[in-house]
């Protein structure tokens, strides 16, 4: 699945398209805590988180994670919202918790 | 390291609207000469670690990175309060990282862990009051 696919499929809120809709999702990756992120989250990966500010986009991108997803109803703050556009990075959000996002990433994954 | 590429950095205090940019800047310098995906990831890895610490715990700084064919040597230099147990600083786990920080997504205290794992070399010089020397060597 792309990260175009993401888009089309509609289940989440598009915040931002990235200049890389063709990147495929190949894992999913859930975590909100910075330094734990850099280490571990996958090349490559969906994300899915609830911090939404602007060092997480710095992660996002320094882990080549194929997008991201705010869970929880959180939105990126407006600092975070220019660096979106600035880095190409895309962003989803969705009122789902984590888990529940994180699965609907999952069954499209497998399906 | 006579045929090394030099690159400098200045790092603002609690500005975490530009925090990453220097390790951002770096991947892409070594994504352009072709450096592995996996060493880059190390680099960042690294790299990033040391540039959010210099914000949130030392007042910013100044970094400068040599690169050559076939290593990263990340120099972070900082004028921050020191450290004062650098072993326990080291420690998983181990953070002074204020409410404000950690809601952020920082305080893992897992930076300087992973500043330890991913290098193949991690000196640190500091002095309390006068700052810190974060010197980090990446192999290709
Ligand atoms: N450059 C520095 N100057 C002064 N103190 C530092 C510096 N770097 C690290 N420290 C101290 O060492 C502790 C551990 O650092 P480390 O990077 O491992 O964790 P953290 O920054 O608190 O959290 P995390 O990196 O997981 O977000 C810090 O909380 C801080 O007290
Ligand atoms: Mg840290």
């Amino acid at each position: 699945m792309t990260v175009n696919d993401l888009i089309s499929s509609g289940i989440f809120e598009l915040v931002n398209e990235g200049d890389q809709p063709e990147a495929e999702i190949e894992k999913l990756f859930c975590c909100d805590l910075l330094s734990i992120a850099m280490s571990r989250a996958p090349s490559g990966c969906a994300w899915v988180t609830v911090m939404g500010n602007m060092n997480t986009l710095a992660v996002a991108s320094l882990c080549d994670a194929a997008c991201i997803i705010l869970a929880e109803g959180v939105r990126l703050d407006d600092v975070a919202s220019v660096k979106a556009v600035q880095q190409g990075i895309t962003v989803f959000r969705t009122d789902l918790p984590i888990f529940e996002a994180a699965i609907a990433v999952w069954d499209r994954l497998h399906a | 390291m006579d045929d090394a590429i030099q690159l400098k950095y200045t790092v603002s205090p609690e500005d975490f609207t530009r925090a990453g940019e220097a390790s951002g800047d770096l991947k892409k310098v070594l994504k352009q000469i072709g450096v592995s995906p996996e060493a880059i990831r190390r680099v960042s890895i690294a790299m990033y670690e040391g540039e959010i610490n210099m914000v949130i715990h030392a007042n910013g700084g100044e970094i400068t990175v040599y690169v050559t064919p076939s290593q990263v040597k990340m120099i972070l230099q900082d004028s921050g309060p020191g450290i004062p147990d650098v072993e326990k600083a080291m420690q998983a786990g181990w953070s002074t990282a204020s409410a404000n920080i950690r809601s952020l997504g920082f305080g893992a205290g897992m930076g300087l862990p992973n500043m330890k794992k991913y290098t193949d070399d991690l000196q640190i010089e500091t002095v309390l009051g006068v700052g810190t020397t974060v010197t980090m060597i990446v192999n290709f």
